[in-house]
């Protein structure tokens, strides 16, 4: 056991752990929707990229379109002055809910039924367009976000134990669990969370005892919208608001696989194996095979769980008649 | 459907292949758009707004306007075939994608089709070779040089000695991170310190481990070969892991201000290579004041002029329109052709009386290309960034590079291409 | 009024699998390979090839490859770009250590390796299913990507990894490196089209093929009626990875020139020829070709349309461009969610009836 004499076998376990539960946020918002609708949410990445841009664009008081706006001759790039971050947090929560309704109107309604693969495909339209649309309405610069997160490395841990540990990693795991403890109390308390698992549970049953499958949809998007929100702007802190935001969707789908797509603890448990497993296997094992090894090991090792459990570790049992 | 569509391109194609008027053509392979945009942007507006200023001001190059070709490649090779084979048709004079792997693709094929390229400081690094790359030009330096000149400076800090250092190398998992690295083997074992290589995956936006492992290893100095969101999150790792930033010095494409204003406060003392010297306090940007700006014709938003990127883009402007210049000297034509253009850019030499008459005054190096020698003086200054005033500004000299270490690393690999594809001498 | 038949009178099992029933299809066929063969050539420049036929040739290969495996057999693929990696890298080794080896023996061997690691990372589709097979295949994109990075030997030791296609023939005819003749490269790439979109279109309606459909629709029940999985799945694997193993070698060897494995073979090539034939239609070689068309050929038509005509930024026209192609996914998956093919299977069967649908 020479590893745990290492002082950084520690700090690596916590630092996996906290970047797990980074990639848990991204996750969470794919297994609502996959829970809620059997929809596996491509667009999750790219609406976390969105919601990290609006509030930015509120938050700086940018005018929406200004480059669009100056091709047809109109100079304007700011309003007179942005908002203070809670308005502008308010704001961008309105928006992400207005999009929900949008999406759920033009795209969802009319596909009900329809295979998981054609829906798939659907939020990869989505996907594009939010894309181009974002893009379009606050530009492709890099821009600073700053909600007035603590950033930097923890004082207090850095005198007693000689680790570093970012604040800002400390803050986004508070966030995650209250998250996670509003989101189970909300399904578990809450007329509106019963309707939802009931949603989940069977479609057709739940629209034959007056559920309204819509409405359903409408408040799962928007949820989903809002925990985007919070990982865009947890990732956004950390390297500014830019498209390779919506990269991070794809440091998600590991962990959704390893936790199961329908199973919120899953995605925060799949979320804390991934970042311990791909930081202990790139700390010890990396160096040795060249490096670079996070991105294919994620994925290697949720396969190994996989084989052995092919629903994730909390998926529900996947059951096939003939 | 499909007929439709073929039909509709076909028609598209129409339009756009009506001859240029006699306009020199520059193709502009941009990227803004794509996770690289923010990198894209403020180079392509440097090199539109300088374009428009000639333009504005001299009316063109030697009586002939210039023309850009916009064609947007978002950083990916095969948008930059496309863009390349759309241009090519419409008299394009240069090539500069601002990629290493679209200049990769590009150098077999534009070589073939008698077209230069410029890749400024980026792409093959051994295309310096003249004898064996004869249409592809990295002036004013190449990755090597770049490497060399960083390795230096760490000399310097620790006066004169890395015996027993320890150097981290933190790069782009791609072509281009890889470039440096066997430059640095060479220098480390000339000097003797010890290199770790530490590579970050495309696009970068988590890099615990990477800089655990640069806790663990406690190298002297860190240099990093990065672009895009990597840069970023790199400095503020490595700020949050109070790395001293001093001794943390980028390549030249992760030297911009989107590179450190997101980590704030905590990237002050961030050292980086630059090819010219920052600021706007120069004759050629009251020009483009002046001419563009004030006129209303700004590039793209019109927001980035000054910044590091920028003034790179204005930079490889300047030097392709006197290139063009040259090349109209040698030919005693005004309406050059893609081939009198190669002969301008391997002629083109400015010293600094003329770099003061452009504009640029003690802005950048002197320049002598040559049928042998590609890849300019090969010089840099090492520039370090002021979180307080949000500035950079140079702390040495311009220096050149390690000259007998970078000379035989590119003999070595363009000889090798020349073998692989049998490339004669091609300046005796 | 186009299709002169009255009632469904097949008086054979040869004519009823006919792929083209109608003698009028058959000719228009023909007449439009023999177009596209005899006549295009010649009015060929760089541009229609390099930007339009080439990249449609190979992505339709590649996707008709990945319809194999997703739209017949049901297992959904997204390590598409990997493969394509494999057969490019394979090629490109082949090219360099055999240099009298003929380009088309080379392009075959390097679909023949290709489909050899196809099934490799096959394998765990006999236990995992749908979306969790589709995102663990993920890992091998993402597995084999890191290793042509980092195993210097595929790409000869070169200071970069960055990989170049040398100039080889086929049949005495240059088909790879800067001086290829745009007709050479048109057809050779055409002929690999046409021969893999013909053995593909006679796989599917055999015996292998149905078994693969089987496995799709029910994998209890197929293996129930006797349909062995394992033997089914691995052909699958190792049949689409070969064409996608092809598609990878000519697009390295043949369009491109040159390559490096992060940017080249990224992730969203696998998204890309997934696309293709979900848009284009499951289970069907036509819908693989049209898929390709709407993934490859829109982009490059609007960027003509907003720029070359409108004269549009180019950002903007770039956005736009992406908006536009993600409405139109949406669109037609609501009006026809199984795929552009469907619709032209309702139109041939209007025509067929018309004027007198009743």
């Amino acid at each position: 056991m020479f590893f745990l004499l290492d002082p950084f076998f520690y700090e690596i376990v916590i630092s996996g752990l906290l970047a797990g539960v980074m990639y848990a946020l991204v996750a969470l918002g794919f297994v609502l929707i996959f829970k809620a609708s059997g929809i596996f949410n491509f667009a999750q990445g790219v609406l976390a990229l969105f919601a990290a841009l609006t509030l930015v664009g509120f938050q700086t008081g940018q005018i929406p379109f200004a480059h669009l706006l100056s091709v047809f001759g109109f100079h304007v790039s700011h309003w007179g002055s942005g908002f203070p971050t809670i308005i502008a947090l308010l704001f961008s929560l309105l928006v992400m809910i207005g999009l929900a309704w949008l999406i759920v109107q033009i795209v969802l309604k009319p596909l009900v039924n329809q295979e998981g693969i054609i829906l798939f495909m659907a939020t990869i339209g989505l996907a594009y367009v939010l894309e181009g649309v974002g893009d379009l309405m606050w530009g492709a610069n890099v821009k600073e976000l700053n909600v007035g997160l603590p950033e930097g490395p923890s004082e207090f841990i850095l005198d007693t134990t000689d680790m570093f540990i970012d604040k800002l990693e400390i803050s986004a795991a508070v966030v995650a669990i209250i998250l996670v403890t509003v989101l189970t109390l909300f399904s578990a308390y809450t007329k509106m969370g019963r309707a939802l698992r009931a949603v989940a549970d069977d479609h057709q049953a739940a629209l034959s005892v007056g559920i309204s499958l819509e409405t359903i949809w409408w408040i799962v998007w928007s949820v989903s919208g809002i925990v985007a929100l919070v990982a865009g702007v947890m990732w956004g802190a950390k390297s500014g608001v830019q498209f390779s935001l919506s990269l991070i969707a794809l440091k998600a789908l590991p962990v959704l696989m390893l936790g199961g797509f329908t199973s919120i603890p899953g995605a925060i448990i799949g979320g804390l194996i991934i970042g311990l497993g791909e930081k202990l296997f790139e700390f010890y094992i990396g160096p040795m095979i060249g490096g670079a090894t996070e991105n294919w090991f994620a994925y290697m090792l949720a396969l190994i769980f996989l084989l052995f459990r092919p629903q994730g570790l909390f998926g529900e049992k996947i059951i096939e008649r003939v | 459907m499909k007929k439709l569509t073929i039909a509709a391109i076909a028609a598209s194609m129409m339009a756009t292949a009506i001859p240029a008027s006699a306009d020199l053509a520059i193709p502009l392979l941009s990227y803004r758009t794509g996770p690289y945009a923010p990198n894209g942007i403020p180079y392509a507006d440097g090199v539109e707004d300088y374009i428009s200023m000639i333009n504005a001001r001299d009316g063109g190059v030697g009586g002939e306007m210039l023309k850009i070709l916009p064609c947007e490649t978002a950083y990916n090779t095969t948008k930059g075939v496309e863009c390349y084979e759309a241009t090519k048709g419409e008299g394009a004079l240069v090539y500069f994608p601002l990629s290493t792997g679209i200049t990769y693709q590009l150098i077999p094929k534009a070589t073939a089709d008698n077209i230069p390229i410029h890749s400024m400081g980026y792409g093959r690094t051994s295309a310096a070779n003249g004898k064996v790359f004869s249409h592809v030009f990295n002036f004013p330096g190449t990755y090597w040089d770049a490497a060399s000149i960083i390795v230096k400076h760490m000399m310097d800090v620790e006066n004169g000695s890395l015996e027993g250092k320890k150097i981290a190398l933190v790069y782009h998992n791609s072509a281009y991170g890889k470039e440096p690295i066997r430059t640095l083997q060479e220098l480390s074992a000339k000097h003797g310190f010890e290199l770790v290589l530490l590579p970050v995956d495309h696009p970068g936006q988590e890099q615990k481990s990477t800089w655990l492992q640069v806790r663990k290893e406690k190298p002297d100095f860190v240099t990093m070969w990065g672009w895009g969101v990597m840069n970023q999150v790199a400095i503020s790792e490595a700020a949050s892991i109070r790395y001293p930033m001093d001794r943390f010095i980028g390549v030249w494409w992760s030297a911009s201000e989107n590179d450190v204003l997101p980590a704030g406060d905590k990237s002050h003392g961030y050292k980086a290579i630059a090819m010219n010297r920052p600021g706007t306090d120069f004759g050629v940007y009251r020009d483009i004041q002046k001419h563009v700006l004030d006129a209303g014709n700004a590039a793209g938003a019109g927001d980035q002029v000054g910044s590091v990127l920028y003034s790179r883009g204005v930079l490889n402007a300047a030097y392709l329109v006197e290139s063009i210049r040259t090349a109209q000297k040698i030919h005693g034509v005004a309406d050059i052709t893609p081939g009198m253009m190669r002969d301008g850019m391997e002629n083109l030499k400015i010293d600094q009386a003329r770099w003061t008459e452009m504009g640029f005054e003690n802005f950048t190096s002197e320049i002598n290309v040559s049928c042998e020698n590609h890849g300019g003086p090969g010089l840099g200054a090492i520039q370090q960034w002021d979180a307080n005033s949000g500035t950079w500004s140079l702390i040495t000299d311009f220096v050149g590079s390690d000259r007998a270490v970078v000379d035989a690393l590119i003999e070595e690999d363009s000889s090798a291409y020349a073998a692989e594809n049998n490339i004669a001498d091609q300046c005796s | 009024m186009f299709y002169r038949e009255a009632g469904d009178f097949k008086t054979s099992y040869k004519s009823d699998q006919e792929t083209f029933p109608l003698k009028l299809d058959k000719v228009l066929f023909w007449i439009a390979m023999a177009i596209a063969a005899f006549v295009v050539p010649f009015f060929l420049n760089e541009y229609w090839e390099k930007a339009i036929f080439l990249p449609f040739f190979i992505y339709a290969l590649a996707a008709i490859g990945l319809n194999i495996l997703t739209g017949y057999c049901g297992q959904v693929s997204l390590g598409t770009g990997g493969f394509m990696a494999v057969g490019a890298y394979a090629s490109f080794k082949l090219m360099t250590g055999f240099p009298a080896l003929d380009m088309f023996v080379v392009i075959m061997i390097a679909g023949l390796i290709t489909a050899g690691v196809g099934v490799l990372f096959g394998l765990p589709s006999l236990r995992i299913k749908g979306f969790y097979l589709a995102v663990a295949t993920l890992a091998s994109q993402f597995f084999l990507v890191w290793l042509f990075n980092k195993w210097e030997w595929t790409y000869n030791y070169s200071a970069t990894g960055q990989i170049n296609s040398p100039q080889r023939d086929f049949l005495g005819i240059v088909v790879t490196g800067p001086y290829t003749k745009p007709w050479a490269t048109y057809l050779f790439c055409l002929g690999f089209l046409f021969l893999f979109a013909w053995i593909a279109r006679n796989l599917v309606r055999g015996r292998i093929g149905r078994s693969w459909m089987a496995i799709r629709d029910m994998d209890i029940a197929a293996e129930i009626i006797g349909v062995n999985p394992l033997m089914a799945k691995m052909s699958a694997f190792a049949i689409s990875s070969f064409f996608v193993g092809v598609a990878g070698a000519l697009y390295f060897a043949v369009w491109l020139g040159a390559a490096e494995p992060t940017e080249a073979f990224s992730i969203d090539q696998s998204f890309d020829v997934l696309f293709m034939i979900i848009i284009g239609g499951l289970g069907s070689i036509l819908g693989s070709l049209i898929g390709a068309a709407f993934i490859v050929l829109l982009p490059v038509l609007f960027k003509n349309v907003f720029v070359g005509i409108l004269g549009i930024p180019t950002d903007i026209a770039e956005f736009s461009q992406i908006i536009l192609v993600g409405a139109l996914i949406v669109f037609f998956l609501i009006k026809e969610p199984h795929g552009i093919v469907a619709y032209w299977r309702t139109l041939k069967g209007k025509l067929r009836l018309w004027p007198f649908p009743y």
